[in-house]
């Protein structure tokens, strides 16, 4: 690894560093084109900002690989890339950074270890660990995040993390996200500019909950091996195993289920109950491929580019792809939502008295002309503060109703009032004067 | 990168985030179970409890149907909210062993808002009042209790006395059900 690009603000003589590599990628970094933002800057300056512009990525998965791969190759130098995974022997097929005997190891630190090697000059920094683990600070010093994730749970999580860091005074706090999506042949690819375009969260709704299948059929009438295997994951397994904590992981769970919905399947007359469609069901395991990943991911590369360079217009800001009947993409705005709980309502200062009891505070907040709340619900993360409904979170949290304000909230902390005169709770900031 | 800053400032945000550190957030899981308990209207027959009223992710929500063939039972639904909320349903688990044709021995309810048909607008409320209806009107079509589905269909009567046996802790063929007479 060089030393000399610890410092993201120097270029690591790069001058000398011969460029055929990226004479291709040179057409269009030095001069412009018909679609060039007429801001836009060529030549050195903005090859120079391309190898200064520190980068994370999240994930090194199956688009984690292929975007880490994409982005060296498009000549950024100072990537990171964070992942909590260790590679699995499945993996390997696809994700093309890994070798067999890397199975076990971090993704993060592997997929950093190789592209190192093979893209001289490239710095990536790996972390392994969740996003989670991981503060505001971190987060800030980054111009672009690009995810390519597997979960909604920690797409939210981002999400909502670098829209609350946006600071309408400092241009330098709003990080583009660009964030990709795969699953089996159709994927997704989008731009999120936090507080201006749509968020993820105001997209949430757009998912279709996986398909599942109503108990009563699973119960009485399997139609289906999947019926059979859900049938032993959901109600076998509670039946017979009550108190031990099913981990898909583990093979003899796995192979007691696949015995459970084979003796199930026999029983009604159904075939085609396998050990590795067992894995498949329970896991949720759609197969990965690797086609849908590289289309996507390059996308996501291809957006990176566009938005440090300005060399041709990003995405406006949602791009759909299915390759499993022919090829089809759509591209289009997707709304930036007004009652969007994460990006619609800004957690916004109040500067509030620190001896005031909740119950004036609550008060106080009825007669503020924005709210015109009628009976609001108060928490904070991981405490109920005050909840008018139902009953008895009421009668619980009233006693809270004679405490001084500085006795629930630190300042600084964030707390939210839910109403049934608001669409979404309002989020507050407290600031003790 | 500096064309972004200047969309940001075009479009003249009333309102000002502010910068600097803060601290731990609402999640937005947690922020939308809060607003849909804050708009529970409750009737006279259902309670909820928390164990820990800092915890509105997970709750005893009991029934107690003022009619119907379940009269002066009392039932008990354990609800578990996840940080996938509202994309995911909440987890609702019956708290005892009765006869009813929609509810498996173990608890399992089939009801269809709570698994294929769940939507990210539907609430708390939805999930509640599709509940109480199971108890107003058990469901002898979509069976997770065979036998029970079965008696409802074939003999309406002793499916009720079945019902009243159960619920006082008796027997229904060789399968004991728990008292739920409070």
């Amino acid at each position: 690894m060089e030393t000399d690009s610890m410092n993201s603000t120097t270029i690591p003589e790069r001058m000398n560093i011969d460029r055929t590599r990226w004479s291709y990628l040179d057409c269009v970094l030095k001069k412009g084109g018909p679609f060039t933002d007429p801001e836009a800057v060529f030549g050195d300056g903005v090859i120079s900002r391309i190898e200064s512009a520190k980068i994370l990525v999240i994930g090194a998965g199956g688009l984690g690989c292929e975007i880490l791969k994409n982005l060296a190759l498009s000549g950024f130098k100072d990537i990171h890339v964070i992942d909590m995974d260790t590679i699995d022997v499945s993996n390997l097929n696809r994700q093309f950074l890994f070798r067999e005997s890397d199975v076990g190891k971090s993704k993060a630190e592997c997929a950093a270890a190789f592209v190192e090697r093979r893209v001289k000059g490239v710095k990536i920094t790996p972390y392994n660990c969740k996003i989670q683990d991981k503060d505001e600070s971190f987060y800030s010093q980054f111009s672009l995040v690009v995810s390519g994730l597997d979960s909604i749970e920690a797409r939210r999580w981002i999400n909502a993390m670098l829209v609350d860091m946006v600071d309408a005074e400092d241009p330098e706090s709003l990080k583009p996200i660009i964030d990709g999506g795969t699953e089996g042949f159709k994927g997704q690819a989008r731009v999120i500019l936090p507080t201006i375009s749509a968020c993820y969260e105001c997209q949430l709704d757009m998912h279709v909950p996986r398909q599942a299948v109503p108990l009563c059929t699973l119960a009485t009438i399997p139609r289906q091996p999947q019926h059979c295997i859900e049938w032993a994951h959901i109600i076998a397994w509670e039946e017979h195993r009550k108190g031990t904590v099913l981990d898909t992981d583990d093979p003899e769970h796995v192979t007691w289920l696949y015995q459970k919905a084979l003796t199930r399947a026999e029983e009604f007359n159904i075939i085609g109950v396998t050990y590795s469609l067992t894995q498949g069901v329970v896991k949720n395991i759609i197969p990965a491929i690797a086609s849908t990943n590289a289309i996507i991911a390059a996308s996501c590369s291809n957006e990176a580019l566009k938005i440090m360079t300005g060399c041709n217009p990003f995405m406006d800001n949602y791009m759909q792809y299915s390759g499993d009947s022919g090829i089809y993409t759509y591209t289009f705005n997707f709304a930036k939502k007004d009652d969007c709980p994460v990006c619609g309502n800004l957690a916004r200062d109040m500067q509030v008295n620190p001896k005031l009891t909740l119950e004036d505070f609550i008060a106080s907040l009825s007669e503020r002309a924005e709210s015109q709340l009628k009976k609001p619900s108060i928490r904070k993360a991981g405490k109920s503060l005050y909840m008018q409904f139902p009953a008895s979170l009421e009668e619980q949290t009233r006693p809270n109703l004679m405490k001084k304000m500085s006795e629930l909230v630190e300042d600084g902390e964030e707390i939210a009032v839910a109403d049934a005169a608001l669409s979404i709770p309002f989020r507050y900031i407290i600031r003790y004067s | 990168m500096l064309k972004i800053w200047s969309m940001k400032q075009q479009q003249q945000q009333a309102t000002k985030a502010e910068g600097g550190t803060k601290k731990k957030k609402v999640t937005a899981a947690q922020l939308r179970a809060q607003k849909d308990l804050s708009e529970l209207a409750l009737s006279s027959t259902m309670r909820t409890e928390f164990a820990d009223p800092d915890d509105i992710l997970n709750f005893i929500l009991w029934i107690e149907p003022d009619e119907g063939m379940y009269k002066h039972g009392k039932f008990g639904f354990t609800f578990n909210i996840n940080e996938n909320f509202p994309h995911d349903p909440p987890k609702v688990k019956c708290r005892h062993k009765i006869y009813h044709p929609n509810i498996d021995l173990e608890g399992n309810v089939c009801l269809n808002i709570l698994r294929e048909d769940w939507k990210p607008i539907l609430n708390l409320s939805s999930v509640i009042f599709g509940l109480q209806f199971l108890f107003l009107e058990p469901n002898a079509s979509d069976p997770l209790n065979k036998e029970a589905a079965e008696d409802l269909r074939t003999n309406r009567e002793a499916f009720k006395r079945n019902v009243k046996n159960s619920m006082v802790g008796g027997y229904v063929k060789s399968e004991k059900f728990d008292n739920v007479i409070p």
